[in-house]
């Protein structure tokens, strides 16, 4: 990575991302259908809303839901 | 919920929110029965639910390479254990929005990740210094870039002394600089994820409040 992409990177984690997001425990309550959604074509963020920012926001939260799209998805 | 717009884009096969389909009203109609049907419905719950834990703990087997074969079927094991009996405990609370089984793998694969991120930082140091982060501001910049492009970073390093608590900086240091799994994080600190993604959502909005007071918001990448 380059330097000024490394700052890019550093600058997004430590700021996070902008607008509404729901929570950790929200986004674990609704994961299910925002991944059922996003594979069925749908708009995930339209049924989900604030879900996606927080998936930018949090990196566990990130990799849980990456893990269920794969699973899913096989 | 699913909004109505979302629901109409979900493709060939739309669910009314609350209103599971066939197969996940069998699942649970099975799930609060008694006796062998009961425990036959476990069983195969289980089934599923080692086999998502497997994927996860292969998945992740790269972060915990100090395991052996062994340690990863027991950590597959004990996660599906676990889902079970987080599933049963918030059945009622399925409502039929996202077929049953993509419901129930959720649990696993959670209970999966949390457990590989746990041990692979078994026995490691969590790093929690609020004052290390001057170290991050002059990380992989020469003196010229930063004299032409680190206003912003600057101003971050600014906004994170001056308007931070020593807790919010070591739970943003940590989490965002320091890469320490969030998990791993609440289980030292005892507390939970969502009570430090509050920590860390608080810091990042004085952050942001700080930027804008200098006019640096549209800078942000």
């Amino acid at each position: 990575m380059t330097p000024s992409a490394d700052r890019d990177s550093t600058l997004k984690r430590l700021l996070g991302p902008v607008g509404p997001e729901v929570t950790c425990d929200e986004c674990f309550d609704h994961l299910d259908v925002y991944v059922e959604v996003e594979l069925a074509g749908g708009d995930p963020d339209a049924a989900v809303p604030g879900l996606h920012a927080h998936l930018d926001g949090c990196p566990a939260c990130r990799e849980d839901y990456e893990s269920l799209r794969a699973y899913v998805s096989r | 919920m699913l909004s109505s717009r979302a629901q109409a884009q979900t493709g060939s096969t739309p669910r009314a929110p609350g209103r599971p389909d066939d197969e996940s009203r069998e699942w649970l109609r099975r799930l609060r029965a008694e006796g062998p049907e009961r425990e036959q419905a476990l069983a195969e719950l289980h089934d599923l639910l080692l086999r998502a834990a497997r994927f996860e703990v292969s998945r992740r087997r790269a972060a915990a390479p100090h395991l052996r074969g062994g340690d990863y079927d027991d950590l597959a094991h004990h996660s599906a254990d676990d889902a079970l009996v987080a599933i049963l405990a918030k059945l009622d609370r399925f409502r039929g929005d996202s077929r049953f089984t993509t419901w129930a793998y959720k649990f696993a694969l959670l209970e999966a990740a949390v457990k590989v991120r746990r041990r692979a930082w078994q026995g490691r140091e969590v790093p929690l210094d609020a004052e290390r982060w001057p170290l991050f501001a002059h990380r992989g910049s020469t003196p010229a870039e930063e004299a032409e492009q680190d206003e912003l970073l600057t101003a971050v390093g600014e906004a994170i002394r001056r308007r931070l608590t020593p807790h919010q900086r070591e739970i943003l240091v940590a989490i965002t600089l320091d890469d320490v799994p969030i998990d791993v994080l609440a289980e030292r600190l005892n507390t939970t994820r969502g009570a430090l993604y509050k920590t860390l959502h608080d810091a990042r909005r004085k952050l942001r409040s700080a930027l804008a007071e200098q006019g640096l918001e549209g800078t942000i990448p």
